[in-house]
């Protein structure tokens, strides 16, 4: 792989066209991220709204020592959880889409490098979802 | 202590992790463990999934910001990534073989030796004159942020890169067989050696831990550790710290940044010598 070389000169309205595209994807990614935080946040919240109301002990005699540790933890059980309205399947799903907003932000940005015809940071990008998602893929055969 | 009580002060912990851990580009594990487990007498194992899920929401909450003003610097970040992605890697290879107690001494030394230099550091204000970089030219590296605390554009230039790429797969390979320490090693690496100014570090170094923790964290999912109870709070607190956190970087004097991330990390250095001697 070669490096892509330095930009010979461009007329500057050219440059200023790079860089408003480099600021449109900079905007989509902040967009991105927001959109995920903000979406995991009211989840979450829902499912600790839930959680509380659906169980009138918790916030009486149960204490952390004596909690049911027995939650979800496989995709299909959060989801099964999900649809009885089970808070605490409602919390584990909205810290999952927590968990995918910065695997989708790099994801996202090959798509914003390849807008910016960076082929550079294209192939940076590139390997790191890789590596990302090589790490997943171990970590779960291990676990 | 009733559950909603320890929800309710884990809650406000948490709020406190997210406003420093976004500003240092730490995670906020430095503080969410040692809170969870020496005060909340939590077992380690949910502590440790809840401050991964704690490095993300501080992460993402706080980078919708600083990539919309331009704090980040997206490229040296995705560059990075690759280096503290293999790290981690790495590291998750090397764990079983590895002495992990040498590993505790000697990056508690190092840190402790890091928080020393940038301290030292503090009073030369950032001086745009860095060794020339061939590599970052031609990564086009080198970038602009508004700083708000100085009220005028500051522009910078990228030094050691290769150096910089070096040092991130160590800081990928020890956070891959401690869990710990990543945004602690990438902020002085990104400083001292890379020149990027303060806030920069860590803004980029915040940006840089959601990546790395999101691949642990789905790991950490599936086994289990990720406790919804201890995990609520955390979540939602962190994200309303992160976000506040976000907005006081951009406002506060790169000096008071560095201080405040020298105290931190002293403390982290601390916390890992502590753990390597008596194992």
């Amino acid at each position: 792989m070669s490096l892509e070389p330095a930009k010979t000169k461009t007329p500057l309205s050219e440059e200023a066209r790079a860089l408003e595209k480099v600021h449109q994807v900079e905007l989509v990614i902040s967009t991105l991220l927001r959109a995920g935080v903000v979406l995991s946040f009211c989840v979450v919240l829902a499912g600790m709204a839930m959680t509380f109301l659906q169980h009138p002990e918790y916030s009486e005699t149960i204490t952390m020592q004596t909690r049911p540790v027995a939650f979800p933890h496989s995709v299909a059980d959060v989801l099964r959880g999900v649809m009885d309205l089970r808070g605490q399947s409602v919390i584990l799903l909205g810290i999952a889409i927590l968990i995918a907003t910065p695997v989708l932000r790099v994801g996202i940005s090959i798509f914003a490098f390849m807008y910016q015809r960076d082929r550079t940071y294209v192939v940076i990008t590139s390997i790191v979802l890789i590596l990302l998602l090589a790490s997943f893929a171990l970590g779960k055969v291990e676990g | 202590m009733s559950l909603l009580h320890f929800t309710l002060i884990t809650f406000v912990a948490s709020l406190v992790a997210g406003v420093l851990g976004s500003m240092l580009g730490l995670g906020g594990g430095v503080i969410i463990v040692p809170f969870l487990t020496l005060w909340m007498k939590i077992d380690i194992r949910y502590a440790v999934g809840a401050s991964i899920v704690s490095v993300i929401a501080t992460s993402s909450g706080a980078a919708a910001a600083y990539v919309r003003e331009r704090m980040t610097n997206m490229r040296v970040a995705m560059f990075l990534e690759i280096a503290t992605s293999a790290g981690a890697l790495t590291g998750a290879f090397l764990a079983g073989i590895i002495a992990v107690r040498w590993i505790y001494i000697i990056f508690g030394a190092v840190l402790g030796y890091s928080a020393i230099v940038m301290f030292k550091k503090r009073n030369h204000a950032e001086s745009p004159a860095v060794d020339p970089d061939p590599f970052a030219d031609r990564l086009r590296l080198h970038s602009s942020f508004h700083d708000d605390a100085l009220g005028h554009e500051v522009h910078y230039r990228v030094s050691h890169t290769k150096l910089g790429f070096a040092m991130m797969y160590v800081a990928g390979i020890v956070s891959g067989l401690l869990g710990i320490g990543s945004g602690a090693l990438k902020v002085p690496a990104m400083d001292l050696l890379m020149r990027l100014p303060i806030k920069v570090s860590t803004a980029t170094s915040n940006f840089m831990i959601g990546v790395t923790a999101a691949a642990s964290a789905g790991v950490y999912f599936v086994r289990g550790d990720i406790d919804p109870f201890i995990s609520a709070p955390v979540v939602t607190g962190v994200l309303i710290g992160a976000t506040v956190g976000s907005k006081m970087l951009q406002k506060i004097q790169s000096n008071w940044i560095r201080v405040l991330f020298v105290i931190v990390l002293l403390w982290v250095s601390a916390q890992m010598l502590f753990k390597g001697i008596h194992g």
